[in-house]
C-alpha cells in the first residue's frame, strides 16, 4: 500500500463519515444504542444485583443488540450508492474498487466505534462502585469492536447485492443471526442428530459467540482475533466480488 | 486519444453493444446519436471504465482501460447519465470531495472547485446541499464534477439534459470550447446540438454503429438533402409538373403543397450535388416558362430526418402529395 491508496482511502472514508452526520440515521442509531444498553445491562442484566465490579452484564448483549443496530448503519454502504446512482461516479474515479470497499467500511466501523466508546460512563461507574478487572474490561471493548466490525463487513457484503436498503438490512440480520446461532447447542444438536460430525464442527467454528466469549472473559486469544479479521476480509472480498460481478458481463 | 475496436457487451441474452469501433482524437467532440436503448449510455460506461466489455479493446491515450484502469480514468471526466450526485453534501463540498479523489489538496483543491463553480455558474448554490438544488443544478454541479481536473479526455451522457435554453447554450459553447484541446464524445437527443458541437457524429442502433462521418456527410444521406425546393405564383401544380419534367437531371417532382396564389413543389435529382447547378437549371426553366418566383433553394437536408430514415427505415418515405 502507498501513499496514494491510503489518501483515496481516507478520502472515502471521510466522506461517508460525514455522510452519516448529516443525517439523523447517526444520533437515532446512537440514541438507541446507548439507551439499549443502558437497558439491558441495568434493567435485565441486574447489573448492580450481580454485587460483582465486571461489565460482562454489558458485553453479553452485544452480539444481540448489534444484530439490529449494525445492518441498520451497514445497510446503506453499498445500496445507497447503487439507488443513486453514485456507484458510478465513484468507481470511475482513479480509485480501486478495493479502495472504496475498505474506505467505506473503515468510516462506518469508526461510527459504531464511537458509540460503543460512548458508553466510557459505564466503566467509571464500575471503577467508582468497585475494584473492576480494567484488562478484561479493555478486552470486552476490544472483542465488541471486533463484533461490531464483523457484523458490518455482512452488511457491506449484502448491501452490495441490491439497491433496496429493506432488503439488505433483512438478509444482512439473517446473515448475523446466522453467525450467533451456528455455534448455539439447541442448533448444533438438532444438526448433530443427522450431518457428519465435520459438518457440525464446521458450522459450529463459523459462530462468533466461543469467540466472543472467549475475549469477553478476558482471553484475548490471537486465534479468536484472527477469527474475527477473516470473517471481515471474507466479507469484503465477497462485497468486491459482487460489485465486480455487476459490472463484468 | 480514445481508440474503441469492436466494443460488445451483453447483459444475459441481450446485446447492449454490438462491435461498435472508432477512434477520437484531441480536438474532436463526437456526438452520439441513436433512439432510446440503443446502446450509447453502455458504450459510455465500458469506456469510463464502469463496465467491463464481454470483448473488444479500449485505449485511452495510450493506456488500456482493462489493464491499466488508474491510469487511464485519469485522463477521464465522465458526467454519468442522470448525473448523480451525493444528495447529502453541499455542493462545495461534493466537489472538495471528487478534487481530492482527484488527489488535489489543500489550496490547489480550492482553486479548483472555485474555478468550476464559476465555468458552470454554481456559486450562488454553493453551499446549498444538493438534495435541494433544482434539477438543471444538480446536473451542472455533476458536470462540473467532470471538468474539475481539466482532463484530457471527456465523456458527456447527456450533458444538456433539464438545463434551460440559456444553460443548454452555455454548456454547447463550453464544449464546443473544450473541445479545441480536448477528445470529447458527447451523447444527446437534441440534434441541432451535433450540428452545433460536433466535428463527428456517430448514430446508433441496437448496438451498431449505422452512421458515422460529419454532421454535414450525416446530412446528405437524407432524401431531401441536394434536392431543390421551388415556391412560384399562380400556377397550377400540374403545369409545374409538366414543365419540369423536360428537366432530363430530375428524377421527379413532389408537389407539397398547392392554393389558388401559390404552389410549392420539391425537385429531387438524379445525383445529389451540393453545388447549386441543379438550382440554376431549374431557375432557367422557370424564368423560361415566365413563373413568378417567390422561393428556390437546395435543401441541406436535415439531421432529424437521416435519423428518422436510418432508425425507422420502414416508417419513413418521402411526403408524397395529397390526393
Ligand atoms: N444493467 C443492465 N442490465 C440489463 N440490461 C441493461 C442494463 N443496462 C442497459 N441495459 C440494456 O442495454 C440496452 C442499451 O441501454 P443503454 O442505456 O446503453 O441505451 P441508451 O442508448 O443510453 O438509451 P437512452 O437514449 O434511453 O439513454 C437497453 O436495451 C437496456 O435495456
Ligand atoms: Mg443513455
Amino acid at each position: 500500500m502507498n501513499k496514494e491508496s491510503f489518501a483515496n482511502i481516507a478520502t472515502v472514508a471521510k466522506r461517508e463519515l460525514t455522510g452519516y452526520f448529516s443525517s439523523p440515521v447517526a444520533y437515532v442509531v446512537i440514541i438507541i444504542f446507548l439507551l439499549l444498553t443502558g437497558f439491558f445491562t441495568f434493567m435485565v442484566g441486574r447489573f448492580f444485583d450481580t454485587g460483582e465490579a465486571s461489565l460482562a452484564p454489558f458485553f453479553i448483549w452485544h452480539p444481540w443488540l448489534y444484530l439490529f443496530l449494525v445492518p441498520a448503519v451497514g445497510m446503506r454502504l453499498w445500496s445507497e450508492e447503487r439507488r443513486l446512482g453514485t456507484i458510478e461516479l465513484l468507481l470511475t474515479m482513479p480509485i480501486t474498487t478495493w479502495q472504496a470497499i475498505v474506505g467505506k467500511f473503515v468510516a462506518s466501523w469508526a461510527f459504531l466505534t464511537l458509540a460503543l466508546m460512548l458508553t466510557f460512563p459505564l466503566v467509571l461507574t464500575v471503577a467508582y462502585l468497585g475494584n473492576p478487572d480494567l484488562g478484561v474490561i479493555f478486552c470486552g471493548y476490544i472483542g465488541s469492536f471486533l463484533l461490531a466490525g464483523s457484523y458490518l463487513a455482512v452488511s457491506s457484503m449484502t448491501s452490495a447485492m441490491t439497491r433496496n436498503q429493506v432488503i439488505s438490512f433483512i438478509v444482512s440480520v439473517v446473515a448475523c443471526l446466522f453467525l450467533i446461532l451456528a455455534g448455539w447447542p439447541p442448533v448444533t444438536n438438532m444438526l448433530v442428530e443427522w450431518a457428519p460430525s465435520w459438518l457440525v464442527e464446521g458450522v459450529a467454528s463459523l459462530s462468533v459467540m466461543p469467540h466472543f466469549d472467549d475475549i469477553q472473559r478476558g482471553l484475548l486469544d490471537s486465534s479468536d482475533v484472527f477469527y474475527f479479521l477473516s470473517v471481515i476480509v471474507f466479507c469484503l472480498f465477497t462485497t468486491g466480488v459482487l460489485i465486480r460481478s455487476e459490472r463484468g458481463g | 486519444m480514445i481508440k474503441v475496436e469492436n466494443l460488445r457487451r451483453t447483459f444475459g441474452p441481450k446485446v447492449a453493444v454490438d462491435g461498435i469501433s472508432f477512434e477520437v482524437e484531441r480536438g474532436e467532440v463526437l456526438g452520439f446519436l441513436g433512439p432510446n436503448g440503443a446502446g450509447k449510455s453502455t458504450t459510455m460506461r465500458m469506456i469510463t471504465g464502469f463496465l467491463t466489455p464481454c470483448s473488444g479493446k479500449i485505449s485511452i491515450g495510450g493506456f488500456d482501460v482493462q489493464e491499466n484502469p488508474i491510469a487511464s480514468k485519469k485522463l477521464v471526466g465522465y458526467l454519468p447519465e442522470n448525473a448523480p450526485s451525493y444528495t447529502d453534501m453541499t455542493v462545495q463540498g461534493f466537489l472538495g470531495f471528487t478534487a481530492e479523489l482527484r488527489g488535489y489538496r489543500g489550496s490547489e483543491k480550492l482553486k479548483r472547485v472555485n474555478r468550476v463553480l464559476e465555468m458552470c455558474f454554481l456559486e450562488p448554490v454553493r453551499h446549498q446541499s444538493i438534495e435541494t438544488l433544482s434539477k438543471g443544478y444538480k446536473h451542472r454541479t455533476c458536470f462540473a464534477q467532470s471538468i474539475i481536473h481539466d482532463p484530457d479526455v471527456l465523456i458527456l451522457d447527456e450533458p444538456t439534459d433539464g438545463l434551460d435554453p440559456n444553460q443548454k447554450f452555455e454548456v454547447r459553447n463550453l464544449i464546443r470550447r473544450m473541445g479545441e484541446k480536448k477528445a470529447i464524445i458527447f451523447s444527446t437527443h437534441i440534434l441541432e446540438e451535433v450540428e452545433a458541437v460536433c466535428s463527428k457524429a456517430m448514430i446508433i442502433d441496437r448496438g451498431r454503429v449505422i452512421a458515422n462521418g460529419t454532421p454535414e456527410e450525416l446530412k446528405m444521406r437524407s432524401q431531401r438533402a441536394g434536392a431543390v425546393s421551388l415556391k412560384v405564383e399562380k400556377v397550377s401544380g400540374e403545369s409545374l409538373k409538366s414543365e419540369l419534367a423536360k428537366l432530363s437531371t430530375a428524377e421527379r417532382v413532389v408537389i407539397e403543397d398547392e392554393t389558388e396564389t401559390r404552389t410549392s413543389a420539391l425537385v429531387v435529382p438524379k445525383q445529389k450535388t451540393m453545388n447549386g447547378d441543379f438550382a440554376k437549371s431549374i431557375y432557367n426553366i422557370a424564368t423560361q416558362a415566365g413563373w413568378k418566383i417567390e422561393q428556390i433553394n437546395t435543401e441541406a437536408g436535415k439531421l432529424d430526418e437521416v435519423f428518422r430514415e436510418i432508425t425507422m427505415p420502414d416508417t419513413v418515405e418521402m411526403t408524397e402529395p395529397k390526393a
